[in-house]
């Protein structure tokens, strides 16, 4: 790889106001600046996007998957955080 | 942990259809065949750009104008997706891209034919890209998360790429005398290299076996290569063009479409680089790439001048 | 200024009464050339994201020049003795019927490519005109011409902000940047008073409200264009040089370039003629 390579950028794309921003891919650009130019023209030719973040890749700290249990399985006995745990008359509309 | 059981652990994940992410572990194999399927998918699309881009500036309408741009701008977006996911497996994009250009990577041996007329641009669309779908929709079930994705978006682009093609042989099929001709003509060279798509037959297919197994193929190529042929034998009655394949019959007991030999010497001749355009399509790759590193350079150079800059401004 | 000889037999006779037509193909021109221009592009650009960068572009001049020409082929069909053969104008007949002379595009727009810089360049000159033009033409008399002006702008901004960026960015990147840009000043400069020098056409759609007065506009240009020069370390006193005086592309007097790309473009309308595509 040569040096003068452009970074890589994830790109984030809120498809509609009021929803989050959602991981849409990534891309190679020279500057914060290009790299949202660029996933204006790459990821919202169809008109996905009302707006965009870009971060640079290397920026970006993940979990480890090897963690995976430790992180996610305590959520798994906690049914109670989910509305189908709360048992209620079929009358009930809406809720 | 031993080899052995990360190597379990990893099948039954494949075979509960739970996505492989990049940061999970691998087999070697495993990664090295995604990086070669995966590079030689967005090879292929950026290749794909040139036949097609040839006719842009020959577009016989502005319309026809318009969408194939939008076309082949699609298919430089799908082999950024496919580069993009590829990189999530630790290579850059740059170190493909040197190996499509020394020859060491492959890319589909279609675009090595060239494009001679403007019906070829139909042909293309109804039978290559008719042809790339139905190996692209089971990908968006492959066991790799990033490619998976990556597909999604792609097949999601792609159908409009198809219909375009069919409309423009629909159009030349109810045209004029010549305009049919160009059409007949166009599916008679595009026919077989479709076919041929598809990949050697499945004897002869070395990597179908494992790669099923770890899901990023679903299908062999000799099941996709009959549902191609089965589907255009039937969407060609409606161009009222012939399908140049004197065997081509509907066989009632199998429920399928017979066809004649494929041939696999032309096949091979044109994937070792003897086809009618492979030094063309490689070349004009190489000179956008070489034209484009002073570009690249100097955008490189600025981006860090500016980061300096403001640095310079905080402290 | 010398009138352009027509052939008689040219599917759309001039309108030689009435400002609208030229005007109109004046703008649909200049679109539609760039366009094309700028799809030469296509597959071939310096990294694959600003190859979609530069089509994009691409699809949007031709978008505008689809907008004019449709508009021009409607008010032309308005007048039956306009029409030759009872054909009736359709924007194909308009982008791919006529010869170069009947093209009414600055000389700017049919300059070829070069390299990665003078296709910058050539954007950003024309983009900054642009921007100030469509700026002008929302408001004008015609309702339709206000509407494709006020869709244009917004898609010219985006042009105007994508070449500048570059401008700067190939200015004051690298030495072999900056001097390919230079280049690329030396090359195209010249083609820039064209676009402030009104046509009979666009001074009389100027005196109606339908277009606007060119001399303000190009205060404005050279202001803005001196400003982003001057970010990118570019010099601003080499845009003095003078164009041969028998050249005016809005009047259909063209260089030797626009003659090839009208053989690309409109190749399969001449060799297979009233065919539907």
């Amino acid at each position: 790889m040569s040096s003068n390579d452009w970074p890589l950028w994830e790109v984030f794309i809120r498809s509609k106001q009021g929803l989050d921003h959602k991981h849409a891919g990534s891309l190679h650009a020279a500057d914060a600046q290009m790299a949202i130019e660029n996933a204006r023209d790459v990821y919202t030719r169809r008109m996905e996007g009302v707006s965009i973040w870009v971060v640079e890749s290397k920026n970006i700290h993940a979990s480890n998957p090897s963690e995976g249990p430790s992180l996610y399985d305590p959520a798994n006995d906690k049914i109670y955080r989910h509305p189908t745990f709360y048992k209620l008359p079929e009358e009930l509309k809406n809720m | 942990m031993a080899e052995e059981h990360l190597e379990r652990i990893f099948q039954d994940k494949i075979d509960e259809e739970i996505r492989i992410e990049p940061k999970d572990w691998m087999p070697d194999a495993y990664r090295k065949t995604l990086i070669r399927q995966m590079s030689q998918h967005a090879h292929s699309e950026i290749v794909g750009m040139l036949p097609e881009g040839n006719w842009i500036t020959r577009a016989p309408s502005l319309r026809r104008k318009a969408t194939l741009i939008a076309k082949v701008q699609d298919e430089a977006g799908h082999g950024l997706y496919l580069y993009s996911a590829a990189e999530t497996l630790g290579i850059t994009r740059e170190e493909m891209i040197a190996q499509l250009h020394s020859g060491k990577a492959k890319y589909s041996s279609i675009f090595n034919y060239p494009t001679l007329t403007w019906a070829d641009i139909g042909a293309i669309g109804w039978l290559v890209d008719g042809a790339a779908i139905m190996n692209q929709v089971p990908l968006c079930r492959a066991s790799y998360g990033p490619y998976a994705r990556a597909m999604i978006r792609i097949c999601k682009e792609e159908s409009f790429h198809q219909r375009q093609g069919f409309e423009i042989l629909l159009t030349l099929s109810r045209g004029s005398e010549a305009q049919k001709r160009m059409c007949q003509d166009a599916i008679n060279r595009w026919w077989w290299p479709a076919v041929m798509m598809f990949g050697p037959s499945d004897e002869s297919s070395p990597h179908t076996a494992q790669s099923m197994q770890w899901r990023i193929k679903r299908f062999t190529n000799d099941e996709l290569r009959q549902k191609f042929i089965d589907v255009c034998a039937e969407q060609c009655t409606i161009l009222g063009m012939t399908i140049p394949d004197a065997e081509l019959k509907w066989n009632p007991e199998k429920n399928h479409y017979d066809f004649g030999p494929i041939n696999w010497e032309e096949f091979w001749n044109v994937v070792n680089g003897h086809g009618p355009c492979n030094k063309e399509r490689l070349d004009a790759r190489i000179k956008a790439d070489a034209e484009g590193a002073w570009v690249r350079q100097a955008a490189f150079e600025y981006a860090n001048k500016k980061k300096e800059k403001e640095q310079r401004k905080v402290a | 200024m010398p009138v352009v000889n027509k052939k008689k037999d040219s599917p759309i006779q001039d309108p030689s009464s009435g400002f609208m037509e030229p005007f109109l193909l004046h703008l649909a021109d200049n679109a539609l050339i760039l366009g094309h221009r700028n799809s030469e592009w296509t597959g071939h650009g310096p990294i694959l994201e600003q190859d979609i960068a530069i089509s994009n572009i691409a699809l949007d001049l031709i978008g505008q020049a689809r907008n004019f020409y449709q508009y021009a082929a409607k008010k032309i069909n308005e007048y039956p003795d306009r029409v030759v053969n009872s054909k009736t104008v359709t924007e194909d007949s308009l982008a791919f019927l006529r010869d170069a002379w009947d093209f009414k595009n600055c000389l700017l727009v049919e300059q070829t490519n070069g390299d990665w810089a003078k296709t910058i360049l050539r954007q950003f000159f024309f983009s900054l005109y642009q921007s100030f033009l469509f700026e002008g033409l929302q408001l004008s008399a015609d309702k339709q011409v206000a509407a494709i002006s006020e869709k244009a702008a917004k898609e010219v901004a985006y042009h105007l902000k994508w070449s500048s960026e570059w401008v700067i960015r190939l200015g004051d990147g690298t030495e072999e940047s900056h001097n390919r840009m230079i280049n690329a000043i030396d090359e195209l400069s010249k083609f820039t008073e064209e676009l402030f020098i009104p046509a009979s056409y666009e001074l009389e759609a100027a005196k109606h409200g339908v277009g606007i007065d060119l001399t303000l506009i190009q205060p404005r240009w050279k202001e803005k264009m001196e400003a982003v020069f001057e970010e990118a370390t570019l010099p601003t006193q080499k845009l003095k040089e003078k164009l041969w005086q028998g050249l005016f592309g809005k009047e259909g007097r063209h260089t030797e370039q626009l003659g090839y790309i009208l053989a690309e473009m409109q190749f399969m309308q001449r060799a297979y003629p009233d065919s539907e595509w």
